[in-house]
């Protein structure tokens, strides 16, 4: 074979959303040389607008199911679901970085750029449909997060935060490599649909499956641990969370996560579902995934209480709630029951979007100019200063406890539904309990806005363009709670057959 | 029957939330505007209530004036409120309450140092929309969505404009009840997705009808689901309720909550726990019910003669009045479980009985600590010489409360004492002790009432307090004439439920083991004691 690959064979056609994103950051790039030092806010509207048209060409992509690149790109349902995720919330986090930057003397056009690369590493992970792939849009989404996490140059916090987090991302990356090569190693290929027959054809043969294979998922999974930040692998969260500039920490918090959750639901759920052990229900890595997902519930929930710093509790917040959608995934393991986890955990992850976007936006508001001032003390009064403010701080709140009425209580409710329904009792029990824990510290800061007596911050963050995002996240929170098929809906023509190959 | 436009049933559910809506575009500055507006909207919403009463049609034993709408078809979930026996007289009682609890609030000094009145009054009708809509729900999923939302408005009621230590008994409040109900969650979820729908009528159809197994192998055995699933549900009920020990809760909120707060807490907020007993414990696992209510029992009588004890012991009125309330609806605990009509209608009325004493003494209790500023019992004394009618609306409440004949609370207790006397399950020895209550009610209420209202006017403070203004006679009054309405005519609120209890009864009763007792319990509860139409048909 000879024949030289031609353009039309690459079936671009449905990449467009991606590969536009990726194009029009290297253009943003360019256009932002000839954009003035003190102009530099129009970079941010041109990022804005690419970010626009390529929603809207992922919109028009919706129930597409095709491929693209001789296999490797997959289109459907579950990636473009997932290209909302990380559209909004690049959207969102720009909204919420614009005065903030110039708010902190740091307002420079490659921040917007770095933003859409990591945008368009978080929308291949979802396309991923071969490890090589997954492994190069994993770097894609990590490397303009190390550069944006130490942004605040030369601020000592700042760059303590790029550094874990770049020190701690390779290793990550190495063990994902290091699995990634050993499942090639037992399955002769790195495309998932091709190791999705190999596993099902050794399933059917009723043969154990091969260590190299149990060891290379195993990897894969302290890989993207890592990424989304699951204990055991969640040591960095907090320092860099609180290190980095708070909308790059805003963005951090679900944009990685949920590029991280993607593939991990790609390669588990559906490349290895049938990778087995014996038990005929279960998949192999059900038990592993339901031990990390009780872990963190239970770390994080815990850990959270004794926060005092705004960031830091949405750090541990952000770990609590990637061990929700944990469980989801550990639901996912039981045979027949991979396509409702993971439209649970998609519903989920859009809920944990809004309403955590949203609490950092408020977290922006009552931000001092220097980066100081998230200390959870500073909320005290917030609900006579700025009544508004903090009454929808309360709502995100409440969202994330999981109080009904509210984005965050849809996605528990499906994650419990799953959970129990696949049989997984005591886990769902644990995940309860936990909300409980949790509701100790968000009804902590309510406490505060609320409850107690003080003059109040005057919120000098609270811009237009915040305020604006804070209203989004809001109707993002609200309309979902009442109105939950608005979210559900759109994930009922996700399903877990793969495609291509 | 079901129809898919704006039912009364609805537009009763939604005009408390539709005053809420008003009320936001009202400016703080408009103060007046404000308190009325929520006193308007609630008293329409009494009105409503009233109404529902009137189309109710007592010799059904079904869920009337439905309207369902489908919400989450996939899921089976719908829109789905009704009323039959069993929530018809505690919505008409939110209806009642809530007005009641708003005018209390008009003249309160504790805007003065906390402000914030449009917030409060729009946490009222918060509350009063999420309140009747735990009664009217026949969805799980609905059910679950109002009972959550309770917590809330109640929350910030406490936390806001409570005593001193209101942020602890706020946060206290929610955690403890959030703890509970979010076990019921996993058990709503459970029957849910084993019967393919969340509403609750077909769910019962289909435990009746065995289309959907919850198979019982003893209280705590392994795989024993439905004693699990029982014990979901009876947590979260027995947290609100509260049973014994799961109280705690209960007078830190009742002490540091506003006066109107504890009005509505004692009033509705925990009848939603009794309620959600005879609404889904003893329906959706008959089986469960019959074993377990032996030890429930004991909980109840328990709780019966401790919250007695403990409210003897109390130096501050409210804390007194709080434990009062231990002790009361343990009486309703056992009425429920003593698993007939006679103990189940006794314990249904026996809510709204206490919905309107207790709410009465707290808002006796608060007029006295507007004028006072304490609490303490050893504060007062004398008070009927400088208040006359508050002084005799004092006395009122107080018989009621104690169950004296004539008066509302003694229809209930007697009632439940039937039933639990007849019972199956319970009987004499669970009757004898609960009695014993009583004597113990009498003797802490009193105490308190000689206290604060007799004797000499030995305190100098005492001598001069203010009388009772027109609003605070126009919130006592419509008590007063409930309390002897009820004492003295109970047949009508009876005749709303005994359709409904027993179908309720007769579905439950299948699964009692029977035995040579059961001549003498039917003889006992077929007798024509009170003119009640509580005889047990079955």
């Amino acid at each position: 074979m000879t024949d030289i690959p031609v353009l039309a064979d690459l079936n671009l056609a449905w990449t467009w959303p991606v590969v536009g994103l990726g194009l029009g950051a290297t253009l943003l790039l360019v256009a932002d040389l000839f954009i003035p030092r003190d102009r530099k806010q129009r970079t941010a509207w041109l990022a804005l607008a690419i970010l626009l048209v390529s929603f809207l060409l992922n919109l028009a992509a919706f129930p597409v199911v095709d491929s693209a690149f001789f296999g490797m790109f997959v289109v459907d349902p579950f990636s473009a679901f997932l290209n909302l995720i990380a559209l909004t919330t690049a959207f969102i986090s720009i909204l919420l970085s614009v005065d903030y930057l110039q708010r902190s003397g740091m307002q420079r056009g490659e921040f917007y750029a770095l933003i859409l690369f990591t945008t368009a590493g978080i929308m291949l992970m979802g396309h991923a449909n071969d490890l090589v792939v997954v492994f190069v849009s994993l770097e894609l989404l990590s490397i303009p997060l190390y550069i944006l996490a130490a942004f605040r140059y030369p601020d000592v916090k700042s760059s303590e935060s790029g550094m874990k987090y770049l020190v701690l991302g390779a290793f990550a990356s190495a063990f994902f490599v290091f699995g990634a090569a050993l499942i090639y190693g037992a399955t002769g290929s790195t495309s998932l649909p091709h190791i999705f027959e190999v596993v099902a054809r050794g399933f059917a043969a009723g043969g154990a499956p091969e260590l190299l294979l149990l060891v290379g998922t195993g990897l894969v999974l302290v890989g993207l641990g890592f990424k989304v930040a699951v204990v055991p692998f969640h040591m960095w969260t907090p320092d860099v969370y609180e290190g980095a500039p708070t909308p790059v920490t805003a963005f951090m918090s679900v944009g990685a996560k949920v590029g991280g959750f993607a593939a991990l639901l790609r390669i588990l759920v559906f490349a290895l579902p049938v990778l087995s052990t014996g038990a005929v229900e279960a998949s192999a890595w059900q038990q592993v995934v339901s031990l990390i997902a009780a872990a963190t519930l239970i770390l994080g929930n815990v850990v959270a209480i004794a926060q005092q710093n705004v960031k830091r509790l949405l750090a541990y917040s952000s770990i609590a709630h990637a061990g929700y959608i944990m469980m989801a995934l550990a639901a996912a393991g039981h045979a027949g029951f991979g396509e409702q986890a993971t439209r649970a955990a998609l519903v989920y992850m859009l809920a944990y979007m809004f309403t955590n976007l949203g609490a950092f936006a408020v977290a922006i508001a009552i931000e001092k100019g220097d980066g100081s001032g998230s200390d959870l003390e500073r909320f005290v009064g917030l609900g006579r200063s700025r009544p508004l403010l903090a009454g929808i701080m309360a709502f995100f709140m409440l969202s994330l406890t999981g109080i009904p009425l509210t984005a965050g209580f849809i996605g528990k409710w499906l994650i419990f539904q799953v959970t129990i329904e696949a049989g997984l009792v005591p886990l769902a029990i644990l995940g309860v309990l936990t909300s409980v824990v949790s509701a100790y510290y968000y009804i902590g800061v309510i406490v505060r806005m609320f409850l107690r007596d003080g003059e109040g911050d005057p919120a000098a963050g609270g811009t237009g363009l915040v305020n604006g995002a804070v209203y989004l996240s809001f109707a993002g929170t609200l309309l979902p709670g009442i109105f939950p098929f608005l979210m559900i809906d759109l994930t009922r023509v996700v399903s877990t057959t793969l495609v291509g190959g | 029957m079901e129809s898919s436009g704006l039912s009364l049933l609805t537009s009763v559910l939604f005009l408390p939330l539709l005053g809420a809506v008003v009320l936001l575009f009202l400016r703080e500055e408009q103060a007046g505007h404000i308190k009325w507006t929520a006193f308007g909207f609630s008293l329409a919403t009494f009105f409503g209530t009233l109404l529902l009463w009137l189309a109710f049609d007592s010799s059904a034993s079904g869920l009337q004036m439905v309207q369902r709408v489908d919400w989450l078809p996939q899921y089976g979930i719908s829109y789905y409120v009704g009323v039959d026996g069993l929530s018809l007289l505690l919505v008409v009682l939110t209806g009642f309450i809530m007005p009641l609890a708003i005018l209390s609030s008009f003249r309160s000094q504790i805007f003065e140092e906390r402000g914030r009145i449009r917030l409060y009054y729009l946490f009222m009708l918060l509350l009063e929309w999420a309140m009747i809509g735990v009664f009217v729900a026949q969805d799980l999923f609905l059910f679950y969505i109002f009972w959550e939302v309770t917590l809330v408005p109640m929350y910030f009621l406490i936390g806001i404009w409570g005593a001193e230590e209101r942020i602890y008994a706020a946060v206290k409040f929610f955690l403890y009840t959030m703890a509970g109900s979010i076990l019921m969650l996993l058990a709503i979820l459970f029957l849910g997705s084993r019967g393919g729908s969340f509403a609750l009528p077909e769910l019962i159809a289909m435990v009746e009808s065995g289309a959907l197994e919850l198979p019982f192998t003893g209280l705590l055995g392994a795989g024993s689901v439905q004693s699990f699933l029982f014990l979901g549900f009876f947590i979260a009920f027995a947290i609100k309720v509260p049973v014994w020990p799961l109280h705690s809760w209960l007078p830190d909120a009742h002490v540091q909550a506003p006066t109107a707060g504890s009005v509505i807490l004692a009033g509705v907020l925990l009848k939603m726990g009794t309620y959600g007993l005879v609404r889904f414990n003893l329906p959706l696992f008959p089986e469960a019910s019959v074993a377990w209510a032996p030890a429930i029992a004991v909980l109840a009588v328990i709780g019966i003669l401790y919250g007695a004890w403990v409210s003897y012991a109390q130096t501050d009125v409210k804390k007194l009045v709080a434990y009062s309330s231990v002790s009361h609806l343990g009486f309703v605990v056992l009425g429920i479980f003593a698993l007939n009509a006679q103990g189940i209608e006794g314990g249904l009325l026996q809510m709204v009985n206490h919905g309107i004493s207790t709410g009465g003494l707290f808002l006796l209790v608060g007029m006295l600590y507007e004028r006072r500023h304490t609490k303490a019992l050893d504060a007062f004394g004398g008070i009927w010489k400088v208040m006359p009618f508050f002084g005799a609306a004092g006395l009122i409440v107080v018989l009621s409360s104690m169950g004296l004949p004539g008066l509302n609370g003694f229809v209930g207790e007697f009632t439940i004492l039937l039933g639990s006397m007849g019972s199956e399950v319970l009987g004499f020895f669970f009757t004898m002790f609960a009695a014993l209550g009583i004597i113990l009610a009498a003797v802490y209420m009193l105490y308190m009432f000689q206290k604060v209202f007799m004797g000499d006017v030995d305190k100098e403070e005492n001598r001069n307090l203010p009388r009772l203004h027109w609003q605070e006679i126009a919130v006592l009054v419509p008590i007063l004439l409930v309390i002897l309405l009820i004492g003295l005519q109970p047949g009508p609120f009876f005749d709303t439920m005994t359709a409904t209890v027993d179908d309720l009864v007769a579905d439950v009763g299948e699964f009692i083991p029977r035995g040579e007792d059961m001549v003498a319990a039917t003889a006992l509860r077929d007798s024509p004691v009170l003119s009640t139409g509580a005889q047990g048909t079955r």
